[in-house]
């Protein structure tokens, strides 16, 4: 033994058994505190302001007036309604990373409605053919992936983000075959005249409809995901096929089936894109948020109330960041540099979460 | 016209295969980076930031200097990138997809920041970023290349870095296949556990491979603004390409020797709308699809045959950790 | 006989409360096979584990030529020139049989397969293995891969050449290749040690046997002076009393009839080999074998998990009298179809249960679908769970802990208790105690004894004979996928059941 301490590493990491639920919390919330810390050092390197005023600052952007806060409270529900879409095929361990391109889907079917069936149809029909389009355009691009993932167990992650991809070309086609005016190569706002096709405004609320509705779908989501019997076979499917199987669940079945559920919710976010909120659809309208869905969804894990802060701490980033840059002349792709070095932050905290570094003075301590 | 449809597909390829080469060493040791698209911003980005200091420090350029600070800059900048993706996913294990997308977003806003802003956080009085000195020197040719009609035209019409891609991706096929480090480092990729067992230190080989994929990735980012953009940045003038690389790497099933040619066939495939008579503004998007579905044909086929060679790397996107057998 | 290669002195090895190896004390010389003979569980692999560095000893010593030398990594080993060839091959699937040998070796830096393939071929011409070094090893059988890997440990220059259960997956004219090999090894001056359980091999190969039971260390025999029924007796040792109440069985009715059950594994092995018996009401059918006998693969045709290429699967349906043919059925049809099945696996956490999840979600695992309603109910299973935990004394913080947080005595009385809890009319249990102590265990054979009492058929897969014999009403005996024996539990000894696990090892010939 003597011998054998000498050669012992420095340290070495060990998986932990289990930590208690606040030590985690407590944990996951220093980092993020650290983050910000970070964050602002950067900030005052780059803008040579003091760090009250940049956080102050920050605030103001995101929350400063009554309509900062509706975009914000928008921009929330538009990000959370996708990270609900993904986030039972990541619970099922089904790397769906093709949300863009679901949501795009979504959003075109529905811009082609308002388009082709805007003055045509009576918007009692109106709606009802939207929301099938929408769901069902999106729910297409989710399964062709999952069908080829469970016949074939085809590298999903791949097959999804080459989706996106497809998707953005296709509204690209549609964008340029149907540009207003004609050769700009925009869509424009469809149906500016007659409104048709246009989610209701509650209140004289634009986006207060979103709001409702995305509301309902966390609600449902999590009751989905906690209480229901496909959400129970979910969780049993992405924690041990093996075990899945030896209760008689049919695992093909329930991949496709999530796979229709992730698109589905996908194309309800494309419809309250473009039919909420942009009334028009360009390649950009989705905005990269696809992929940060992604990581709501895995911050919050996966669990569809914690998911309301992660997406609200994104959103409220990218917004008081955007403030930041206006006022002090930068480029508003500085929110995307502090989101990325919180996330880092937090991705980070998850190994402090999991593991524990032993020092060879202590493991000796606890081999005894 | 057909000699310069193959020099447009060339040029539009080289940033991609230098994407593709890069994505490719990593994805031998198992590590999916999706960050690679974030990583060729910051590597053109840095370049970028090089050449505007010392174009605006010097009275005139030294052509040496010119095009050796740029490549520096951007391959501290792709290594930052690269550190970053390591720490995250090979020591602390986090998940490979959350890190990779992090990192694109990332990696994109620096790019579009410092884009946006350099000229302001400088004090510089000129109107925007354009490097064209830096670009020229970097654009030079081979001399006599000219006199040697289509040949010349076709394979030797291009700048330096276009044929250190080749050189890079033809090195890394040798490397894989001939070479007892690169035996290790497709072992460290198949099967972790068994790599340890023969005593290779798979961190180790995690962390440099990550690393070097990110500096020539970055490379990729850097030839695209100094060759194919003559030295002016655009934000988001890049686009897609990294996630075009990214789809090449299965398009080449995992062998950069064949990147070589997936690249200028990917590189055509973007391109090949202007050499087409009466399209539409309209169908040159469709045609600008193709190159993902030639990707996701390639990976059902590829998938469905279950030919062990081409399939990917048996633990790509999982991470290792010796206790857990 | 020459020097003593390889000198172990008072070993100790403990995983948590388990101790897989106690005080063992061997010396393997070099120009010798010495086997290690032991039923499962009697600490060999752990054993060697800690020569080849996988595990690190908690105390004792060990000695290699006579020098006391701390092994701590694989690494290490290969530098004592020690290599082991472990039951589960680590191998690169896609790489040649070259590319795996030479991986991972330091040979100043240089590659040259050419040059590699030549000293390669110098060790497959001097010893005889017959392989093509260019095949790549997903291409290969498993005999050509357990060539490569031994191959493999000689190429790093190994003098002490350990294999874990070499014959498990070989055919009797592959293993007879390999002995020839071993052979020619050991007269090279290689010490070599082979873990095995088979009787046969042990006389018909090695020089010296030692013999683990239950971790311990019974002694070493030269193998011209011993015969089957000495190591059989040191194997299994005396018998103990164990005082588990059995009753005899009441009204025994046909419950559960498999017919010449065929099947044919993914490489191509045949892991049950016409198969045959009945399996009665408020009896318990015990299930005798080496561990990788045809047994996993038995229970899991029964439950529905596993296809099967010939033979049926009846079953006797109590109330109607009807027979169901349960052969290619999912779990869920079997369900359906009214047949009240009950199976404790033996990967509790990977099939039983799910680790992540808590108790309650964990009992739901067999309820969940009941019922109409979207919602799963979480009352009855988190009564249930309550009831469990209670009537099972299981220790734990509340109905809401992840299982895999539980220890090992306690997961599996979660899993046997749900099990039980559906009231089935046939349950089946694979190695129900492994891995628990004294009182898990007394308490399982209680529960598995009412369930007979209660009509049910019970079918117990084990591996202590004591137990088998003492708790059981009759014992099958499977050997190689074949039924080699059905013995009656009251009257049969352990000498008898051992012979009949070796029945069909190896040869074919009975």
């Amino acid at each position: 033994m003597s011998k054998n301490k000498i050669h012992e590493p420095l340290f070495h990491i060990v998986k932990r058994g289990s930590l208690p639920l606040w030590l985690s919390w407590v944990i996951r919330i220093l980092s993020v505190v650290a983050a910000l810390v970070v964050c602002g050092v950067v900030t005052i390197v780059l803008t040579g302001e003091n760090p009250i005023k940049i956080y102050s600052t920050m605030i103001d952007g995101a929350i400063g007036s009554e309509r900062r806060i509706w975009s914000l409270l928008q921009n929330v529900a538009i990000l959370l309604c996708i990270s609900l879409a993904v986030t039972p095929a990541f619970k099922m361990k089904f790397w769906n990373i093709g949300a863009e391109g679901q949501v795009l889907m979504g959003g075109l079917a529905t811009a082609a409605c308002m388009i082709y069936f805007g003055e045509s149809l009576h918007p009692v029909i109106l709606f009802p053919v939207m929301i099938i389009a929408s769901i069902l355009a999106s729910a297409i691009w989710a399964i062709v992936p999952a069908f080829f993932k469970a016949h074939w167990n085809t590298n999903e992650t791949l097959f999804t983000l080459m989706m996106n991809y497809i998707a953005m070309q296709l509204v690209s086609y549609f964008v340029f075959l149907h540009s207003n005016p004609v050769g700009s190569g925009k869509i424009g706002i469809i149906n500016s005249a007659t409104e048709a096709g246009w989610l209701p405004k509650l209140g004289g609320h634009t986006y207060l409809f979103n709001i409702i509705i995305v509301a309902v779908l966390t609600i449902g989501m999590y009751i989905y995901l906690k209480y229901n019997k496909h959400g129970y076979e979910i969780s049993v499917v992405g924690e041990s096929e093996n075990t899945a199987k030896y209760i008689g669940i049919n695992v093909k079945k329930v991949i496709l089936r999530t796979m229709f559920l992730s698109g589905a919710i996908c194309g309800i976010a494309g419809l309250l894109l473009v039919a909420g909120t942009d009334h028009s659809i360009a390649k950009e309208t989705v905005d990269s948020r696809g992929f940060t869905a992604i990581m709501v969804s895995w911050l919050a894990k996966f669990n569809p109330i914690y998911m309301i802060l992660t997406s609200l701490l994104i959103v409220f980033l990218e917004k008081g960041a955007g403030q930041i840059s206006t006022d002090f002349g930068l480029n508003d792709s500085f929110a995307e540099i502090l989101t990325g070095i919180i996330i880092f932050f937090i991705i980070g905290s998850e190994f402090f979460v999991n593991y524990t570094i032993k020092f060879r003075q202590k493991d000796k301590e606890v081999s005894k | 016209m057909i000699i310069a449809f193959i020099q447009r597909a060339i040029v539009q390829g080289i940033p991609l295969l230098f994407g593709s080469t890069g994505e490719i060493i990593t994805e031998k040791t198992g590590h999916l980076n999706l960050g690679t698209a974030g990583v060729m911003y910051v590597g053109g980005i840095a370049g970028v930031i090089g050449a505007f200091m010392y174009e605006n420090s010097v009275e005139t350029i030294n052509p040496v200097l010119a095009v050796i600070i740029p490549i520096l800059t951007s391959i501290i900048g792709s290594l930052i990138m690269g550190m970053i993706y390591s720490v995250l996913t090979v020591t602390f294990r986090a998940n490979q997809n959350v890190t990779g997308l992090a990192l694109t977003t990332f990696g994109v806003g620096v790019g579009n920041f410092f884009g946006g802003s350099l000229i302001k956080l400088t004090n510089s009085e000129l109107p925007s970023i354009t490097l064209t000195a830096t670009s020229n020197c970097f654009k030079t040719k081979i001399p006599f290349a000219e006199n040697l009609g289509w040949f010349g035209d076709i394979f030797l019409s291009y700048s330096f870095l276009a044929y250190v891609a080749i050189a890079i991706a033809l090195f890394a096929a040798f490397f894989f296949n001939k070479t007892k480090a690169g035996l290790s480092l497709r072992a460290v990729g198949e099967n972790p556990a068994t790599a340890d067992a023969a005593g290779i230190n798979v961190s180790r080989y995690k962390y440099l491979a990550t690393c070097t994929g990110s500096v020539i990735a970055g490379l990729g980012g850097l030839y695209y603004v100094m060759d194919y953009a003559c030295g002016v940045w655009s934000n988001d003038g890049f686009g897609d390409r990294g996630w075009l690389a990214i789809a090449l790497v299965i398009f080449a099933v995992w062998k950069p020797n064949l990147s070589i040619f997936g690249s200028i066939l990917f590189g055509g495939l973007l391109v090949v709308h202007n050499y087409i008579p009466n399209l539409t503004m309209a169908s040159q998007e469709i045609f600008k699809m193709t190159p993902y579905v030639v990707t996701i044909i390639v990976l059902v086929i590829v998938s469905m045959r279950r030919k062990r060679e081409n399939l990917p790397p048996a633990s790509l996107g999982l991470s290792y950790f010796r206790e857990e057998r | 006989m020459s020097n003593p290669a390889i000198e172990l002195k008072n070993i100790t090895k403990t995983f948590g409360n388990i101790v897989a190896n106690k005080n063992v004390s061997l010396t393997v010389y070099s120009s010798e096979i010495l086997s290690i003979l032991g039923e499962n569980g009697s600490g060999k692999t752990t054993l060697m584990n800690m020569i080849s560095g996988i595990y690190y000893p908690d105390s004792g010593h060990i000695l290699i030529n006579g020098n006391e030398v701390v092994i701590k990594s694989p690494k290490d080993a290969f530098d004592y020139k020690i290599g082991m060839i472990h039951q589960h091959f680590k191998l690169v699937d896609v790489f040649s049989a070259a590319e795996n040998i030479v991986l991972g070796i330091d040979e100043n830096g240089k590659y040259n397969i050419k040059e590699s393939t030549k000293r390669i071929k110098e060790i497959t011409d001097k010893y005889g293995f017959e392989i093509d070094l260019n095949k790549k090893i997903y291409e290969m059988s498993v005999s050509e891969k357990q060539t490569v890997e031994i191959i493999k440990v000689l190429y790093r220059g190994a003098d002490i050449l350990i294999l874990d259960e070499p014959t498990a997956v070989l055919t009797p004219q592959e293993a007879q290749k390999l002995f020839s090999v071993l052979r020619r090894m050991r007269d090279d001056g290689k010490a070599i040690i082979i873990i095995t359980h088979k009787l046969h091999e042990v006389l018909s190969l090695s020089d010296r046997v030692s013999v683990l039971r239950k971790g311990e260390y019974i002694g070493t025999v030269e193998t011209k002076n011993t015969n089957e029924s000495q190591l059989t007796e040191m194997m299994v040792g005396q018998k103990v009393e164990l005082n588990i109440e059995r009753t005899e069985p009441v009204n025994c009715q046909k419950r559960l009839e498999v017919l010449n059950i065929n099947c044919v594994n993914r490489e191509g092995v045949k892991v049950l080999d016409s198969v045959s018996f009945t399996a009665n009401s408020g009896e318990i059918l015990g299930i005798a074998g080496i561990a990788g006998s045809g047994q996993r693969e038995l229970l899991e045709s029964i439950a529905g998990l596993q296809k099967l290429n010939d033979g049926n699967i009846l079953y006797h349906d109590p109330k109607t009298g009807k027979i169901d043919n349960l052969r290619d059925k999912t779990p869920v049809q079997i369900r359906d179809l009214g047949v009240r099945l009950s199976f404790v696996p033996e990967d509790r956490l990977g099939m039983g249960l799910v680790g992540n999840m808590d108790i309650v979600d964990n009992m739901m695992l067999r309820s969940y679908k009941k019922g109409k309603s979207l919602f799963v109910d979480r009352k009855q299973p988190r009564n249930l769970a309550k009831k469990i935990i209670e009537d099972l004394g299981v220790v734990t913080p509340g109905t809401s802990t992840p299982v895999r947080r539980l220890s090992g005595g306690n997961v599996q009385k979660i899993l046997v208790g749900r099990e039980i809890a559906a009231s089935p009319t046939v349950l089946m249990a694979a190695y129900p105690v492994r891995g628990l102590d004294i009182n898990s265990s007394y308490l399982i054979y209680n529960l598995l004894n009412q369930q007979k009492e209660n009509g049910v058929a019970v079918i117990f897969v084990g591996e202590d004979l004591d137990v088998l014999l003492e708790l059981c009403d009759k014992i099958m005996v499977i050997s190689s996928g074949r039924i080699s024996g059905i013995v009656d539990a009251r009257k049969s000894t352990k000498e008898e059941l051992g012979l009949l696990m070796t029945k069909h090892g190896g040869e074919q010939n009975e």
